[in-house]
């Protein structure tokens, strides 16, 4: 028993010493990521899908834009100027209903299966079968399940037609085709991968089939995604690999930027990039996205539904101080619904903060001594930061607001619900197109409680009357001038009395190495370009 | 719980033990049930649709109706319910809608990460925080007995999240010690093939010892964070545990006769102390095992926490269902493991 008992006490012992000696060496602690790949501190657990006919967040947008091509693209700096990707040529009948398009010869996917007018047609249609969330923005077109084979028709080895139901703008139709849900799949590929026909979907959820200038080599959720050079791209790239690491914590992510560990960071807030904006070794990129921020004021509440009120809060925001603190790096001041750079954008900020303004009006509409009122938040410390400033502007007309924290899941719920005052959120457009937009800022079918249409007109019962009409309009006129001016018109409508705050327009900012070069970031979600980035 | 597989019965037969293990497992099957009913009906009150997390903001009506539809949401709430548990025992807990993966194939690859961290956390509590404790209650009052009680106030009172990023700033962003967040560089996390998940030993087993020592250098500092959380409460509970069997007539008469000062508080006080300590440390343990959310999400450590944590953000109820039963069996197993030890420990309950 002693020498046993011996033993263990001083095996105990050796082994805290041995513990203690471990936690004082210093590790030779390797730094700098290897020159071929680029790695990203980024919050990537958004990611439910790989598929690019049912892919709709944030980071999965980003990733289809690296690893899959569209028939057509446009100038990230001038979202105006479209041009084709695979696309060679088009031209469309005279009654504007029937598009024919010539592709690039000699594509390859990365599969090495050659890219044909078969591959096109098939993605397409698929796109439209399959029916997920981003369908319809090829389904507006006049395509459903039942018609789209016979109106997605191959003519050709690089050559099909597509009949729509209607004569739409042709700029509407191109910007439909360059949003992911439109990438070209590999046909041969996603048939070897069928199950019970259902066009290789579940295969496709966690694997690749594309052309573009990365390849999708792995995705562990809520812990890496890794891109790899596509050798079969016309173009390539300079980076041999570039990877997704999923860091929560914006604290965390700075770190690992300032150690090198990572080349850029995503999600830092406006604080940490003042602090690693002062580091020699760290650069700030940025640009404009087409994410609009903004109130959505339900017209169910009775003194949300005055117009004097409506009209009241717009002159109790104080834009500028929001821009220049909680959002500085993030936003600029934008109050009308269409992005600065679309057709017929219009850049008009006529609100400020104006309190006598603001209660002349609040008085008008009977309420002198204000009222009280809840607003739901995303607790996030951006939106949070931006409630809580507007709390204390509306507060000074005596408008008290209520903070409702929640998160991104439990707010949007009740706000697709109907069932809040004042709902804090953003809007990011699905295609560069004005009526992306337009389509659920000014116009609502049906506001009655189970209506099949519920665009954020209807998520604050708001009745646009005769807007509705012309949005549908604006849709068809084929000349741009005049289509540019039906969306002026829309918007000055919608600023004047919509139940909208709009008060900034995003801008998406990477911190990121000296090193770093070549990095865009364009200005939707799948437009952060990797495709010529590299490190020197 | 406790006391489980504590009887009178003189006869160790074989049907003493069947009745046991008979007895356990109707343990195990009763509290998981109930916990899978609890957490069935928390997951249906809790004011976020399930539905929107997998179909998004934009999502037409009918595509929204067909999703709900496809997760049964569409049933009456007993229905589905009764689905699950039809489904679960025959071993199928449904697939994660954010992974799409088989959720125990999901639980099973985050497990590891947590195991890997809980099992060192542990190791460096017990083995610091008991000697620790032990000469705490010998010098009362002294220096020592001041420095540890505070050590101890301190890992009750500091949040880990905030003394997590303090080490992560002073050892990997200062003085460069150890590795930052995540569990291995990406340089070496594609030198090997994991095959248990747990990155130290698979590095090991096919001989990447660059690689081990760099997940050596990642794990060390999460580790030894949550190794002081749980030093901090096993060296209180075995100060408390050692003073009052110090105080006990066995031990003044222990001293009365003549027997040297170690001797009696190694062989005669620790070893009645031990007796509820096991308890305490199987309890630390099965409360590092669940998966500290905080500290894995300040070091990016891809375990259970993180998993539960952002499965319950975008209410993944099958992800949040399996996550909690398998968080209730370990908790029940550690139960199991304690009362085993106790009675080897405790000749009275034999």
């Amino acid at each position: 028993m002693a020498p046993l008992k011996q033993a263990l006490v001083c095996t105990w012992m050796a082994a805290s010493t041995a513990l203690v000696a471990t936690m004082a060496t210093p590790f030779t602690v390797h730094a700098a990521t290897p020159g071929d790949t680029l790695v990203q501190a980024l919050q990537i657990d958004d990611i439910i899908t790989l598929d690019p006919a049912e892919l709709f967040e944030f980071s999965t947008a980003e990733i289809a834009g690296n690893t899959y091509e569209r028939l057509f693209s446009y100038d990230y700096s001038d979202v105006s100027k479209v041009s084709g990707e695979v696309a060679e040529s088009w031209a469309v009948s005279d009654d504007g209903k029937t598009f024919t398009f010539k592709i690039r010869a000699g594509k390859k996917f990365a599969s090495g299966n050659p890219l044909t007018a078969e591959d096109v047609v098939f993605s397409l249609q698929r796109a439209v079968i399959l029916d997920k969330s981003p369908a319809f923005i090829i389904g507006q077109l006049g395509f459903d399940k039942n018609n789209v084979k016979d109106r997605i028709k191959q003519t050709g080895p690089f050559e099909f037609t597509m009949e729509l139901n209607q004569p739409y703008a042709p700029t509407f139709v191109l910007y439909c085709l360059t949003s992911p849900v439109a990438s070209i799949v590999d046909k041969l590929l996603l048939t070897q991968h069928e199950s019970d026909g259902d066009l290789g979907y579940h295969w496709l959820k966690t694997h690749y089939a594309g052309s573009g200038p990365f390849a999708i080599r792995d995705w562990k959720a809520n812990e890496v995604v890794v891109l790899e050079r596509n050798p079969n791209y016309e173009k390539k790239t300079p980076l041999q690999r570039v990877i997704y690491r999923h860091i929560k914590e914006t604290a965390t992510q700075r770190l690992l930027l300032e150690k090198g560990d990572v080349d850029i960071s995503r999600n830092l807030s406006p604080e940490e990039i003042d602090a690693v904006s002062k580091n020699p070794d760290i650069k700030i990129n940025e640009g404009a996205k087409s994410t609009i921020y903004y109130l959505g004021l339900n017209q169910k509440n009775p003194n949300l539904a005055k117009p004097e009120v409506r009209e009241a809060l717009r002159w109790l925001v104080d834009y500028g101080a929001i821009t220049d603190t909680i959002m500085r790096y993030k936003g600029e001041i934008h109050q009308t619904f269409l992005p600065r750079g679309y057709l017929g954008a219009l850049d008009s900020n006529p609100y400020h903060l104006d309190i006598a303004k603001a209660k002349g009006l609040l008085a008008k509409a009977g309420l002198a001594d204000g009222f009280t009122v809840t607003m739901d938040t995303r607790s996030t410390p951006e939106i949070t930061g931006i409630a809580q400033a507007i709390q204390a502007t509306f507060a000074e007309a005596g408008v008290k607001l209520e903070i409702i924290p929640g998160d991104l899941k439990q707010t949007l719920t009740k706000y697709r619900s109907r069932q809040h005052d004042i709902f804090i959120g953003n809007w990011g457009s699905d295609y560069p197109d004005p009526n992306s937009n337009a389509d659920v800022f000014a116009a609502n079918e049906d506001n009655s409680d189970d209506a099949a249409a519920k665009p954020l007109a209807w998520r604050n019962s708001w009745d646009p009357g005769s807007l509705t009409g012309q949005t549908r309009a604006a849709v068809m006129e084929s000349d741009p001038q005049k289509r540019a001016e039906m969306y002026e018109e829309l918007q000055r409508a919608v600023l004047k009395d919509g139940p909208f705050v709009i008060f900034l327009q995003q801008t998406e900012v990477a911190a990121e190495r000296k090193n770093v070069d070549g990095f865009v970031i364009g200005p939707s979600f799948d437009t952060n370009s990797f495709a010529q980035a590299k490190k020197n | 719980m406790a006391h489980l597989l504590v009887d009178g019965s003189k006869g160790h037969d074989a049907l003493c033990y069947l009745a046991k293990l008979a007895q356990f497992v109707f343990v195990l099957a009763t509290t998981l049930l109930g916990l899978v009913a609890v957490t069935f009906l928390i997951g249906r009150v809790v004011p976020i649709d399930p539905v929107l997390a997998i179909v998004g903001d934009r999502a037409s009506p009918q595509i929204y109706a067909r999703a709900r539809q496809e997760l049964g949401l569409d049933l009456p709430l007993v229905e589905q319910f009764w689905t699950y548990l039809k489904k679960a025992a025959t071993g199928d807990f449904g697939n994660s809608v954010l992974t799409t993966n088989p959720v125990m194939a999901d639980i099973a690859n985050a497990f590891p990460a947590t195991f890997e961290l809980a099992t060192l956390g542990t190791l460096v509590g017990m083995l610091l925080g008991i000697p620790l404790g032990v000469l705490a209650a010998v010098k009362r009052g002294s220096i020592i007995d001041h420095v540890v009680r505070l050590l101890g106030l301190a890992g009750y009172s500091i949040p880990v999240f905030w003394l997590g990023l303090m080490c992560l700033l002073l050892f990997y962003a200062k003085l460069e010690w150890v590795g930052g967040p995540g569990r291995i560089d990406v340089t070496y996390s594609y030198l090997y093939t994991p095959v248990t998940n747990i990155v130290l030993i698979d590095a090991a087993i096919q001989g990447q010892w660059e690689a081990f020592w760099d997940a050596v250098s990642h794990v060390i500092l999460p580790a030894c964070l949550l190794g002081y959380y749980s030093l901090a409460y096993i060296s209180r509970m075995t100060r408390s545990f050692m003073l009052n069997e110090l105080a006990q007539e066995y031990v003044i008469a222990a001293r009365v006769k003549g027997l040297s000062e170690l001797r009696v508080i190694w062989r005669h006080a620790l070893r009645n102390a031990a007796v509820p300590l096991v308890t305490v440390v199987a309890l630390s343990y099965a409360n590092l095992l669940e998966g500290s959310v905080l500290t894995e999400t300040v070091f990016a450590w891809p375990g259970l926490g993180q998993y539960m944590t952002n499965s319950l953000q975008n209410a993944d109820m099958n992800a949040v269902l399996g996550g909690t039963i398998a968080i209730g069996t370990v908790f029940v197993l550690l139960n199991l493991v304690s009362d085993l030890l106790y009675r080897l420990l405790d000749p009275r309950t034999r």
